[in-house]
């Protein structure tokens, strides 16, 4: 996944912001955010999770004439034989299993952020509940305007024989 | 108030993230995250093709709230490391409270760092989400 342009934009951070049920004025109030240590608004620091927005190809966002999987007229709008063994999850394309961000410093609106991600390393496990769990990792740098590295994101994913029922 | 410099090993803190969540804060992170998997927000393909009692928090959902109780406690922009691993699900209904503890306070290239442990709970008690962080102090 290569994410090109990134634009980092103030309205974008409130209603992040407003997501995650964060009221701090230091995501919406430049006035505010100004007269602190920070100096201006700055972004959540998961925000960067939203780079999926500038993905063209994210493929968990319906697209306009393309098939989508959540229901419709039916429980689904693509019909797919299951493979022997494999879960719900990974028609779902897998669950979040770890995510991790390195901050070098952080990011603001007018920023124009750029990610490139390179795959890590896949291991397995055997689940208690789940059947045998594959991870595989992921790592994303972001880089501002300046070609000067401001985050770098290490996701983890993990595909698991059985759904995990609680 | 940032975390200040006389931070001390064992100093915690710690925040109800969020009340009996509902169906549309996760359709909103949906929509401010760009994650419109139908699992998260889609009760009918949740269930019926998925085979999950309902729809589940996005992991990152929980590790948004629970980086605002980070904030809170550290400061805004101090941050230098903030990693999870996600244990359990969270459904709509469930209410979450989110801790960090300091681990350690350390020097490095000059800054004073502070490594913190995060667990976040459910109202059952069960842990579903634990992380470390670093964040500068001083």
């Amino acid at each position: 996944m290569t994410i090109e342009r990134f634009p980092v934009e103030a309205s974008h951070i409130l209603m992040f912001a407003r997501s995650i049920g964060d009221t701090n004025p230091i995501y919406e109030d430049a006035v505010y955010a100004k007269g602190t240590e920070v100096g201006s608004i700055i972004a959540p620091p998961t925000f960067a999770q939203s780079s999926a927005q500038f993905d063209p190809d994210y493929f968990l966002r319906p697209k306009p004439g393309q098939a989508w999987f959540g229901s419709a007229r039916e429980a689904t709008g693509i019909k797919r034989e299951k493979k022997d063994g494999e879960s719900s999850g990974a028609a779902a394309g897998g669950l979040h299993a770890e995510q991790h961000f390195t901050f070098h410093r952080h990011v603001r609106p007018g920023d124009v952020l750029s990610g490139t991600t390179k795959p890590g390393k896949n291991w397995e496990k055997e689940g208690k509940r789940s059947g045998k769990l594959m991870f595989s990792e992921t790592i994303t740098e972001y880089r501002d305007q300046n070609g000067e590295l401001v985050i770098t994101a290490r996701g983890v994913g993990v595909r698991t024989e059985r759904v995990i029922e609680q | 108030m940032p975390l200040a410099a006389t931070t001390k090993v064992g100093d915690s803190y710690e925040e109800t993230i969020v009340e009996n969540l509902s169906r549309t804060q996760i359709v909103q992170y949906a929509g401010a995250s760009g994650d419109y998997n139908p699992i998260h927000t889609d009760e009918v393909f949740a269930t019926q093709v998925a085979g999950y009692p309902t729809v589940f928090a996005h992991g990152m959902l929980t590790m948004g709230m629970t980086g605002k109780m980070l904030t809170n406690y550290v400061g805004d922009g101090r941050l230098t490391y903030y990693g999870v691993r996600f244990v359990r699900q969270v459904w709509p209904g469930d209410t979450l409270v989110a801790r960090a503890e300091v681990s350690a306070v350390r020097t490095e290239d000059g800054a004073t760092l502070a490594d913190l442990v995060i667990t976040t709970t459910n109202d059952k008690g069960e842990v579903v989400m634990t992380g470390d962080a670093t964040a500068r102090i001083g």
